[in-house]
């Protein structure tokens, strides 16, 4: 692949971790979180592990965002810190 | 999250999505031996595809799709499959899981290789979505999400 | 504790940019787990799964054959695993009848 792709792909997934590390809203947080699983599975297919990121696409962009927002229904929206 | 009233338009494309996710799924489970996915990608779609609608609609709805009593007995059916796959090999001859030994008549050994694979796959989609739907349906209390 | 967490995450990043500039490339044929005699004079299992994995079971995924055929019982134990997970969330959080029925 394109090195530059590459490139561009890390960057988003440091922009995303970073927004889901500092925010105050956990929604954010927790959608944020499922871009961070999906741009890690385009990344293992760059890298030609299809496997894992076909893994990687469905389990954590899709049931983990769905039971963290269950999750974030049953406690609170805010975080303190 | 309790005075939602709920939306058409929501109800509608999930229920049109949800059979299209499905058949998604039972596709990446049977079309494992030829391109990339297996039991646990194809299971985890066909879960994904439960809980859309469970989500959308609320446990009322969800109930009429899949009954949530039903959930420990398939997990636990999923792994007498793959374990019963095993010990049948194993009973007729062969090591433990080989599936040269398993008793379908008219086939050579690498074909029942093929089919023995295939049958353990089903059993892994079978324990992964009803796992995945037991833990939203338990992880879920008291109030209606619809 | 705000300029200790961005220490510790900065101090994190150089050690493992720094392990990771040891790693083979990515792909190489003249890697280790691509010979086909390892470092110690056996024969690698890699190489042989390459070579024979479609005449043992007539299945073009190598993948597939790996993880259902070669690998069934680490399988089978990764399944045992999410089986237990699910059972553990249904007797932790199981909130169905007795509770309601306590309440009234």
């Amino acid at each position: 692949m394109f090195w530059q792709l590459e490139l561009i792909l890390f960057i988003f997934l440091l922009i995303t971790a970073l927004i889901a590390l500092e925010s105050k809203d956990l929604l954010v947080a927790a959608v944020m979180l499922t871009l961070f699983s999906f741009l890690m599975a385009l990344l293992f297919t760059t890298m030609g592990a299809v496997d894992v990121g076909f893994t990687e696409a469905v389990v954590g962009a899709g049931v983990t965002g769905i039971l963290l927002i269950v999750a974030i229904y049953q406690t609170t929206y805010k975080t303190e810190d | 999250m309790t005075n939602r009233s709920p939306s058409p338009i929501i109800l509608l494309g999930t229920r049109f999505l949800s059979p299209y996710i499905m058949v998604f799924g039972f596709y990446v489970i049977f079309h494992g031996h030829y391109s990339p996915g297996g039991g646990f990608q194809g299971g985890t779609l066909l879960a994904v595809s439960l809980l859309l609608i469970r989500i959308a609609s609320g446990t009322q709805i969800a109930n009429l799709q899949f009954k949530d009593y039903l959930a420990t007995p398939y997990a636990a059916l999923g792994v007498v499959i793959y374990f019963g796959t095993g010990l049948v090999a194993m009973i007729m001859g062969g090591y433990f899981l080989d599936y040269e030994q398993l008793p379908i008549p008219g086939l050579e050994a690498a074909d029942l290789r093929y089919w023995g694979i295939l049958i353990i796959e089903l059993g892994i989609g079978l324990t992964v979505m009803t796992v995945l739907t037991l833990i939203y349906d338990n992880m879920v209390k008291g109030e209606d999400y619809a | 504790m705000k300029y200790l967490k961005l220490l510790l995450i900065i101090a994190f990043t150089l050690l493992l940019l720094f392990a990771a500039s040891d790693l083979p490339y990515r792909g190489e044929a003249d890697n280790q787990m691509n010979q086909e005699i390892s470092m110690t004079g056996t024969p690698v299992p890699g190489n042989y799964y390459i070579q024979e994995a479609y005449n043992d079971a007539h299945t073009p995924n190598i993948v597939t054959v790996i993880l259902g055929d070669y690998r069934s019982i680490d399988t089978l134990g990764e399944q045992i695993v999410i089986f237990t997970a699910g059972l553990i969330v249904f007797l932790l959080l199981r909130n169905r009848k007795e509770d309601e029925e306590n309440d009234q």
